[in-house]
């Protein structure tokens, strides 16, 4: 079990999570942890669970039991309104831009005060990240690229000045270009000490970015340690990843 | 053209000008509403009553206002008197918005859109007594605006000077909301949180203050367009529900949540009235068409021609796929003959065991009777998914056609109760055409104007159904002119129209509405005509919603225009909705306790509005998801800790 714990004091820590869509089990018994600087792959098939968690750790599915820890405040029950002020950013599988919103204003929804112990970004900041935005400044969100509204929602979260990130499959649906420049933001985030946990499918893009992983499978975790571990572990892999 | 027909140009622009100051208010209510609902997806009934206050508000700061409580001078008759007073007016109105938002929707956001919807509606009933407390029953006449009380000539007419400020205050307001919107931040948040108010929460903003501050300038706007009313309108009490009425047909022929379209659509219809008051009684091609007449309902012809080409109004756009709030409605199942059995074998013996108790006796006929007109209904908003503002439509003209064809054509009262189902199910065929190819809260409305429509053509057609003084003397034969045999004559009519309702949701029928309401496209997608069966479900709903209201006529013995008004059709809805929709016996309980509680009320006070109004307050924020609904949730609750654990 060592091996799951990550190497600092984490700075999300989730035991003992249980959620249920009305009268549907969907997750028992999660478990997770990830401190400052640490990238954490939540991997699994469709519909194991990987979303239902990040969505009860934002507080928009609301758990039935277990013990959500972020920063040191207990945040289960909690409106997601007051997560993300605490500095907890979510960036959602389906994107779930403003479409009748442009780039900038899609900006300003997600700006919230600049917070001392984490990075302060600006939009000018988040067009050096991400360059294809800076070019559609005033574009509506609806007309923009799969891809290009991939960078925006992310881009949207950190207008919040989050300490860690919540990214929902970030890969899904991109073009292999798309996916590496993905891939480069998620290590800028990991550089400016930001936790980032982060849901996939694909194993590849996980082991680009992610130090450590952990498995859900049918809602229960299956596995968890370091993706050199995952790497090493064919059977794992076979049983609970491969389609 | 004949010399009738000449219009000049002086008066098509005098026409105009009186159409554009009638539309400004109207536009100032429809933007407000059109707001609240694009964010907080809730169709605010309460909309009018601002309206009402802002009205009522505005006189009382401009004249003074005695009452026990307190005792105002008023502002006097000043020109910066009238504006401080309109403006403060529309202040308080606004804030009274916000009472309402923090106190009562704020703790149902979550609950079903059906529920907020019956909620604002109790706010309406509360508020209209309020006003009757404060400003008592008699209209209110406001004066001329201070300053601005004469005439401009324009093109040799006298054009009120007061009329040219309404025009121009509509745009100025048109501007600065526009501004708000589109240049601030509060103005994306809204906008953001109109498509998706989960993602904006998730992105830190505090969602419930959002809601506040857009029903404050919501409310706000309607107490303006209320106030700037004064110079033009009595301040009366049923100012609530004739605005909500016309407020709705703005925003869906605007488009739902589109300020601009809010303005057009004000435009378009204050115009288009205007134009049928000044062309009066016209004879065209030998038929005489009185076009002042026409005005209560050209608004609602607008609106359904609008919607025919336009589903989702002139600037609106097909609403956004909202995330599901609430879960999907468990499977109906039909009530036990061990629970039905019984219960009717209990009424049939009634008056036998209290052959004296006439008062129960009628009280009894009324609740078996709106038990049926409530199922007729349930069926619409249940099963089928498409929610009525207007099945008293059919209630109404059932009556009408029950007691003309008694009265006209002597036909015998048993054929009657017959034919005035066809009747109504045949009107509920006409306009059922038009409302399913709608769905939501379009449908709704569009619902609301034929219900409407119906209504007006009752009250205006005076030589034939009497006008507003209604129809008396509609009683039945002697052999069921007892109270007892007339009951259970009802009570088996009602019994059978209400068991055949129940027996065609479970056929294939049935189980075809059902699954139209879950997944419309996968329905299809099988090769079932969707629209062919919600068409049939809403000319058969409309034919017993029919029966029920021929039933109450004769029980009656005389009938007005009432029985098709807005606050008929809303009883149906507050009956279904208080016993829930997710059970088939539910609108049967919701009628008997509603019924009953409206007689009990009315009997001991002037304010029963008020009271049954909190009454269902109560019911709506302790039970958010419906009575069924609430107890359902607490035991999945419970079951989801035992599992954990």
């Amino acid at each position: 079990m060592a091996a799951d714990a990550p190497p600092v004091p984490a700075l999300l820590q989730v035991e003992g999570l249980h959620a249920y869509y009305g009268r549907a089990h969907i997750l028992a018994d999660v478990a997770l942890s990830a401190a400052a600087g640490d990238v954490l792959a939540l991997l699994g098939r469709n519909g194991a669970g990987k979303s239902t968690t990040l969505k009860s750790i934002m507080g928009l599915v609301r758990p039935a039991a277990g013990q959500i820890v972020f920063d040191g405040v207990r945040i289960d029950g909690t409106a997601p309104y007051r997560i993300a002020r605490l500095g907890l950013g979510f960036v959602p599988e389906d994107r779930r831009i403003f479409t009748d919103l442009s780039v900038m204003e899609n900006l300003e929804v997600g700006r919230q005060q600049p917070r001392p112990d984490a990075p302060t970004w600006t939009p000018e900041r988040l067009f050096e990240l991400f360059p294809n935005l800076g070019r559609m400044k005033s574009r509506p969100g609806g007309r923009m690229s799969g891809g290009e509204q991939q960078m925006l929602t992310i881009a949207r979260t950190l207008m919040g000045n989050p300490k860690c990130v919540l990214l929902d499959e970030p890969s899904e649906g991109l073009a292999p270009l798309i996916v590496e420049q993905m891939a480069h933001a998620i290590r800028t985030l990991r550089q400016e000490g930001l936790c980032v946990v982060l849901s996939e499918q694909n194993l590849h893009f996980s082991s680009l970015v992610a130090d450590r992983a952990v498995i859900v499978e049918k809602g229960r975790v299956r596995f968890a340690g370091t993706m050199d571990e995952l790497r090493a572990d064919p059977a794992v892999r076979e049983q609970y990843l491969s389609v | 053209m004949s010399a009738q027909f000449a219009v000049t140009f002086a008066s098509v622009v005098a026409q105009l000008l009186n159409g554009l100051a009638g539309a400004s208010s109207l536009f100032m209510v429809a933007a407000g509403l059109s707001l609240i609902f694009g964010v907080t997806r809730i169709v605010n009934f309460a909309h009018g009553s601002l309206y009402m206050l802002g009205l009522y508000g505005g006189y009382s700061l401009l004249e003074g206002l005695q009452t026990s409580l307190l005792s105002f001078g008023g502002f006097g008759r000043s020109p910066l008197g009238f504006w401080a007073a309109v403006v403060i007016a529309a202040l308080l109105v606004g804030v009274a918005g916000v009472l309402i938002e923090v106190l009562v929707l704020r703790r149902i956001y979550r609950a079903p859109e059906l529920f907020q919807l019956l909620a604002t509606f109790a706010v309406v009933l509360v508020v209209k007594d309020i006003a009757l407390a404060v400003w008592g029953a008699e209209d209110l006449v406001g004066p001329r605006a201070p300053g601005l009380s004469g005439t401009v000539d324009i093109l040799g007419r006298h054009v009120p000077q007061y009329d040219l400020a309404l025009i121009v205050i509509a745009p100025v307001v048109l501007l600065g909301l526009w501004l708000a919107l589109a240049r601030t931040r509060w103005g994306a948040l809204v906008r953001a949180a109109t498509q998706d108010r989960e993602m904006v929460g998730a992105l830190g903003v505090n969602e419930a203050w959002l809601f506040t501050g857009v029903f404050f300038v919501g409310a706000m706007l309607a107490g303006l367009g209320g106030a700037l009313q004064l110079p033009r309108e009595p301040a009366h009490l049923g100012l609530d529900l004739a605005l909500i009425a016309d407020a709705f047909v703005v925003t869906v022929v605007g488009g739902l949540g589109s300020v601009p379209g809010a303005f057009l659509a004000a435009i378009l219809i204050g115009v288009v009235k205007a134009f049928c008051v000044a062309l009066g009684t016209r004879e065209w091609l030998g038929i005489e068409i009185s076009f002042s007449r026409l005005t209560l309902v050209v608004e609602f012809l607008v609106m359904a021609a609008v919607l025919i080409a336009r589903p989702y109004g002139l600037l609106g756009r097909p609403p956004a796929v909202q995330r599901a709030a609430t879960e999907p409605a468990p499977p109906l199942s039909p009530p036990r003959w061990q629970v039905w059995a019984p219960a009717l074998v209990l009424l049939a013996l009634v008056p036998l065991a209290l052959p004296g108790d006439r008062y129960l006796l009628v009280l009894l006929t009324d609740i078996i009777i709106f038990a049926l007109f409530a199922v007729s209904l349930h069926v619409l908003m249940g099963p089928s998914g498409m929610v009525s503002f207007g099945h008293a439509a059919y209630f109404g003209i059932a009556a009408y056609a029950a007691a003309l064809l008694l009265k006209r054509a002597a036909v015998p009262m048993e054929a009657t109760l017959l034919m005035a189902p066809i009747v109504a199910g045949g009107l509920a065929l006409l306009f059922g055409w038009f409302c399913v190819r709608l769905s939501g809260v379009y449908l709704a409305m569009l619902t609301l104007a034929f219900a409407q429509i119906a209504w007006s053509v009752i009250y205006q057609w005076g030589s034939l159904t009497g006008g507003s003084n209604g129809m008396i003397g509609v009683w039945p034969p002697s052999w069921l002119a007892s109270k007892s045999a007339y009951y259970w004559l009802a009570l088996a009519l009602c019994a059978l129209g209400i068991a055949f309702l129940w027996r065609v949701l479970f056929s294939p029928f049935g189980y075809a509405l059902r699954a139209g309401r879950d997944s419309s496209l996968r329905v299809e997608a099988i090769g079932i005509d969707l629209r062919r069966q919600q068409w049939l479900a809403f000319a058969l709903a409309g034919a017993l919603a029919g029966l029920a209201g021929a039933l109450f006529a004769f029980s009656k013995g005389s009938i007005s225009p009432e029985l098709s008004s807005i606050a008929q059709s809303t009883d149906a809805l507050v009956m279904v909705l208080l016993g829930g929709v997710e059970t088939l016996t539910g609108p049967v309980a919701g009628a008997a306790v509603f019924t009953w509680l409206k007689d009990e009320l009315a009997r001991r006070t002037e304010f029963w509005r008020a009271l049954l109004g909190l009454v269902i307050l109560a019911l709506v924020l302790s039970f958010p998801q419906g009575i069924a609904g609430g107890a359902r949730q607490l035991w999945d609750r419970l079951r989801q800790r035992g599992v954990a654990t």
